[in-house]
């Protein structure tokens, strides 16, 4: 019976490889190109699974340094950091208001926030660009930071709805008895309890917005305005010549952030995940 | 603790807290609008506004930095007489329905595999997601030098099982190879949130029920039909009605590995929309195929409302 529970386990495992070789490969494929010698890399005699002549870091070097790619990172990083932390606190004060307040409109408006939620962004990129111009933002970064905001808050209203819920209502009630006015309430005890909820907001908010492509591509052009993706997308190929490893370094740094938040914060990216599309 | 002796402090004063309650319960119809205009002046302006700035750069014949005229419908009527739009609308679905069918068996199969007893499960997980957190941009860039024309590592790969004859494909550079790498690297991208999810509603069924079930006599496959399937549903229909409006409105994928080619084969709305649009100028046109999107969009709003409103409330 043992030996028969124990088979079964490894056939499952067995069945799991193909999907994980499926997810993993290019990101494998994407590393090795970035760290092999041209001369390895256009050897079409070469095997492309494994470095055979040595590693180097030559096209980071010239990724680093012939490019702008640190500013790219840089603008990258402004703009989430304020688009996340912008949407986090409108989303929540209108999560909060959604999920608890009775007031005119409160349902529709609700529904405003999940209709929103599915707007896609390639919808809109086009009068958006129009708005940007008016707004005196064409080619500039802070375009960025005034369209991410809606598609992040949403989002971030649409997921913290569903924590507020789960705040039992006598807890804040307690407070207010005590004499807490509501904003008090909700500083004080509904936003501690719903810190797991804030945090994935806070990640997948930077997820979504450190990913974000059609706007960034629409919106700004300049070398010194554009994000990473844009950045590697449209300076690193030039023509017909690609530098592929340093094409491939650039994709590599480029998803450094998030896969750092993603090491660390991986039960949030999962549970957000279903939380987002189920609640 | 401190909630425990807040709440004798409600109980000791009664009265207090009725005419407390009532001016909360006063103030709640000035907090909530206050609370929600932030939200509300954002999605007016930058979501409501655009799109009906979207609707009428659609009835006009825009064209950047030239004043534009009503023109009515005929831009949508114009359309269907591009040979190139035609070819967006049936790539459109066939993509969308590719992708969405493979990703739903796969996502199925693959949250069957993660409820079993795993070794590093943990770790097996983080590894399935993996593609769906990476910037998408980027990670397509891996697969657009994976289908290089010389340097294909899957044409590689390939041979040298044998699956292939040498040379291989021309993935991004042959009709029907273009459309396929497309909807692999979609599925690629979009299979993670399906299996997450799924998984997710796989874990609330009640392990009672496979166990009534067994001792019924049924078996692993009639099992899998008549409790996980029927039970699955809802959460199957909302993942299905989510990656359809997100793969119909894809633009990543298709800008990066084929900019729509090979002769339009690949081109879905958004890549025609901002090519129309923004490369050649004629902003009315490229705001009529925008908006091709949006009847798929209502639908899955209508569908989503009626599913999200019998679960929530």
């Amino acid at each position: 019976m043992v030996s028969r529970k124990l088979l079964r386990k490894l056939g499952i495992h067995a069945m799991l490889v193909p999907f994980l070789i499926f997810a993993l490969f290019p990101f494998y494929h994407m590393t090795l190109t970035s760290l092999k010698q041209n001369r390895e890399l256009y050897d079409r005699n070469a095997v492309p699974l494994l470095i055979r002549q040595g590693p180097t870091l030559e096209h980071y070097q010239k990724l680093l340094w012939e490019t702008e790619f640190l500013t790219w990172t840089k603008n990258s990083l402004m703009v989430t950091l304020i688009a996340t932390t912008v949407s986090l606190v409108i989303g929540t004060v209108a999560a909060y208001a959604l999920a608890r307040l009775k007031f005119f409109g409160v349902g529709s408006f609700g529904t405003g926030i999940f209709v929103t939620y599915l707007v896609p962004t390639s919808l809109l990129f086009l009068p958006l660009a129009q708005v940007v111009n008016w707004l005196g933002l064409a080619d500039s970064k802070w375009s960025l930071v005034v369209t991410y905001p809606t598609f992040l808050v949403p989002f971030c209203t649409w997921l913290l709805m569903g924590y507020f819920r789960t705040v039992p209502k006598e807890v804040e009630e307690c407070a207010m008895v005590d004499g807490a006015t509501r904003i008090q309430a909700l500083w004080r005890i509904v936003l501690p309890i719903a810190v797991p909820g804030l945090v994935c907001a806070a990640l997948f908010a930077f997820t979504l917005s450190w990913n974000e492509f059609i706007y960034a591509l629409t919106f700004t052009s300049s070398s010194d305005q554009i994000t990473a993706s844009v950045g590697v997308l449209s300076e690193l190929i030039r023509g017909d010549i690609y530098f592929w490893g340093s094409l491939m370094a650039g994709a590599v740094l480029g998803s450094v952030p998030i896969v750092i938040l993603y090491v660390f914060f991986l039960d949030y990216y999962v549970s957000g995940l279903t939380a987002g599309a189920v609640k | 603790m401190a909630i425990g002796s807040l709440r004798v402090a409600s109980t000791a004063r009664p009265t207090s807290l009725r005419v407390r309650l009532r001016t909360a319960l006063d103030r709640e119809r000035a907090l909530g609008p206050l609370l929600v205009t932030p939200a509300l002046v954002l999605l007016v302006l930058l979501v409501a506004y655009p799109f009906g700035m979207a609707l009428y750069f659609s009835l006009s014949d825009s064209f950047i930095g030239r004043p534009s005229h009503f023109i009515g419908l005929r831009n949508f009527v114009n359309l269907w007489d591009s040979d190139a739009f035609r070819q967006t609308f049936q790539n459109a679905f066939v993509f969308t329905g590719l992708s969405v069918a493979c990703k739903l068996v796969l996502g199925i199969w693959l949250a069957l595999l993660l409820n079993e007893q795993l070794w590093l499960k943990r770790l097996i997980r983080g590894a399935v997601l993996l593609p769906w957190v990476i910037p998408t941009a980027l990670s397509v860039l891996g697969w657009w030098w994976m289908f290089n024309s010389l340097y294909s590592v899957v044409n590689w790969t390939g041979i040298h099982l044998g699956l292939l004859d040498p040379p291989g494909p021309n993935w991004l550079g042959q009709k029907y190879y273009a459309m396929a790498a497309v909807v692999v690297v979609n599925i690629w991208r979009g299979l993670p949130f399906f299996a997450i999810t799924i998984l997710a509603g796989l874990v609330s069924i009640p392990r009672d029920l496979y166990e009534a079930a067994e001792t019924d006599g049924a078996g692993p496959v009639r099992r899998f039909w008549y409790v996980t399937l029927p039970l699955l549903s809802p959460v199957l229909a909302i993942v299905v009605l989510f990656s359809t409006i997100f793969t119909f409105s894809d633009f990543n994928i298709v800008y990066v590995l084929t900019r729509g080619g090979p002769i339009n084969s690949t081109h879905l709305f958004a890549t025609l929309a901002r090519q129309v649009g923004l490369e050649t100028g004629r902003i009315g046109e490229g705001a009529a195929i925008s908006l091709y999107l949006f009847p798929v969009l209502v639908l899955v709003v209508f569908a989503q409302l009626r599913f999200v409103r019998k679960r929530a409330y």
